[in-house]
């Protein structure tokens, strides 16, 4: 199978010298639904921005589903279709327009390009606002303005640089929902975010870029796997002065009726509950005090620090 | 032959938006070029043009007629391409370019024939105004079409060169203020340099505009003050030096990519 996008030395050093990218590797394959992550400044729309021809790469080699993209540039880019961080779109014009004119771009005949775009902009819940100019949508919809604007040409390949930033959690979830869709349809989708629950939701594969290099490349399961302890919240009915002794289980007060407790995997929660019955404690609701992946995100990058550090 | 078709549809795409951009604003695009020239008809045609007497063998009004369609021409395509692809490059939106299978070529063209088009709309708008002050015959039709269409396409290369390198919306002002209007004003518009002494004469020669302004007033009036095979020449060393420096610039992406 043709990977739908292959990394090879990748390097960027921008023009005042800082050097974004220091040599990273990294294979998509077709189909797969793939998160980058990383720290701010870590690379992550640097990547992006050479894969979508925004930046220029200082070396190394790129493929979109086997086209390079120093000898086939435009086939590569037809492969693509880019979701951005930032509104990249005219503020004067019309919704509908921005789609039409971005399908044209793309060799689109004018007539196909507005059957497409009123798919899309229904799909996506913008048909009603189809003959506004976009300055007057709101952040979630000029969000999905840009979903629509990169699937217009039906892209295999659609690149989401954080597309759920400032939106609520209801749109944010519908945009999830449509995301599984149009992967489960074939469309390889690669996606930064900040919302690790996003990307434990919806990826099967993960990258960590850190400092310009890849630090962790695999399986959403298998990183998962790799966390043995997590911290675990117990909102309890009695009131507490100091943490209670649990015997195994480390516990910290975070306030007068909230223990954070650590469970290591092998452990599980058996003998806890049993030693929380046994020392009278009445617990009332239970919680993760932070998502798996970010407790993992977090001790990697912290990792990867101090092997820079040393 | 589907590379040649994509890239057709692309062309006509940016060609139709920009033509679409520039008649939405027409308050701000095409009526003020109308009403200002309408003020130079009145003022130097009419009230003071009847003073002056005759220039080269033809009325005043006659004679700068063609000189005010040119600086219109050359100002409206300026200016149409620096402020349409500087606001495109502002709000990031040259983005949605640069990420299609759009060649560098197509992006000029679309962009400059933009600039085109509101160069000839302005100078047609010009050119039937003047109608309601004196009477046009046009001498060398193809000769006159040929200078106006060139002439703006030069301009509106120079705008685009001028938006690739501004990094405020103050930047694409400067040339038209500074450069463009004192070029265009000591082009021939309203006197023949014959009218000059020796030295400004020779000095006026290596302002492009002159010759520009001569070989359109020589396609409608039949009188230019310098030969018309210089003038073309001219024109089209300029037309080809400045598509060849604007296809670079997007090429390598100056002012548009890191």
């Amino acid at each position: 199978m043709t990977a739908a996008i292959r990394i090879s030395g990748l390097e960027k050093t921008y023009a005042n010298g800082m050097r974004a990218l220091k040599g990273i590797d990294l294979e998509v394959r077709e189909g797969d639904f793939f998160a980058l992550l990383g720290p701010n400044g870590a690379g992550k729309s640097t990547t992006i921005g050479i894969l979508s021809s925004l930046v220029n790469k200082s070396a190394g080699e790129v493929s979109i589903f086997g086209h390079n993209i120093d000898t086939d540039l435009l086939a590569a880019k037809r492969c693509i279709g880019v979701v951005p961080q930032e509104f990249n779109f005219s503020q004067f014009e019309k919704t509908m327009d921005i789609l039409v004119n971005q399908a044209g771009y793309y060799g689109i005949p004018h007539r196909e390009a507005k059957v497409k775009a009123e798919q899309y902009l229904k799909r996506l819940g913008l048909w009603e606002k189809r003959d506004v100019p976009s300055r007057m949508l709101s952040g979630g919809m000029k969000r999905r303005l840009m979903i629509a604007r990169a699937l217009i040409h039906e892209p295999k390949l659609l690149i989401l640089d954080e597309p759920t930033a400032g939106v609520d959690i209801e749109i944010r979830r519908s945009m999830w929902q449509f995301l599984q869709e149009i992967n489960a349809q074939g469309i390889t989708i690669v996606l930064t975010t900040h919302y690790l629950e996003e990307a434990e939701q919806l990826c099967k594969h993960i990258a960590i870029i850190d400092q310009g290099q890849i630090i962790h490349n695999t399986s959403m399961r298998k990183l998962l796997n790799g966390l043995h302890v997590e911290t675990f919240l117990f909102d309890c009915a009695a009131s507490f002065e100091q943490a209670p002794e649990i015997a195994d289980y480390p516990c910290e007060l975070i306030d007068e009726h909230t223990l954070a407790v650590q469970v290591d995997k092998e452990q599980g929660m058996n003998d806890l509950f049993a030693e929380l019955s046994r020392l009278g404690i009445k617990v009332l609701s239970m919680r993760n005090k932070s998502n798996r992946l970010e407790e993992l995100f977090l001790m990697l990058v912290d990792e990867n620090a101090e092997k820079g550090a040393a | 032959m589907m590379h040649w078709r994509s890239s057709w549809i692309a062309f006509t795409t940016i060609l139709f938006k920009e033509i679409k951009r520039f008649t939405r604003i027409w308050p701000q695009t095409l009526l003020p070029p109308g009403i200002v020239m309408a003020l130079y008809f009145v003022i130097f045609g009419k009230m003071i043009g009847s003073r002056i007497g005759e220039m080269d063998g033809f009325a005043y009004i006659d004679y700068i007629v063609p000189g005010l369609i040119m600086m219109s021409v050359i100002t409206n395509s300026y200016s149409n391409v620096a402020s349409s692809f500087f606001s495109t490059k502002f709000q990031r939106s040259i983005e949605e370019l640069m990420v299609a299978p759009v060649s560098p070529h197509v992006i000029l063209l679309g962009y400059t024939l933009g600039g085109v088009a509101r160069g000839l709309a302005v100078g047609l708008i010009v050119t039937l105004m003047s109608l309601f002050f004196t009477r046009l015959q046009v001498q060398h039709v193809g000769l006159t079409i040929c200078v106006v269409f060139f002439t703006s396409l030069v301009f509106s290369l120079g705008g685009f060169i001028n938006s690739v390198f501004a990094r405020t919306f103050d930047d694409i002002s400067i040339v038209p203020t500074f450069i463009l209007t004192p070029l265009t004003y000591l082009g021939g518009v309203f006197y023949s340099i014959h009218l000059l002494s020796p030295f400004w004469q020779g000095l006026s020669m290596i302002n492009p505009i002159l010759h520009m302004v001569n070989a359109f007033r020589y396609g409608i009036l039949g009188v230019s003050d310098i030969p018309i095979a210089t003038a073309l020449i001219i024109m089209a060393v300029f037309t080809v030096a400045l598509y060849s420096l604007s296809y670079w610039l997007l090429v390598r992406g100056t002012g548009m990519r890191q």
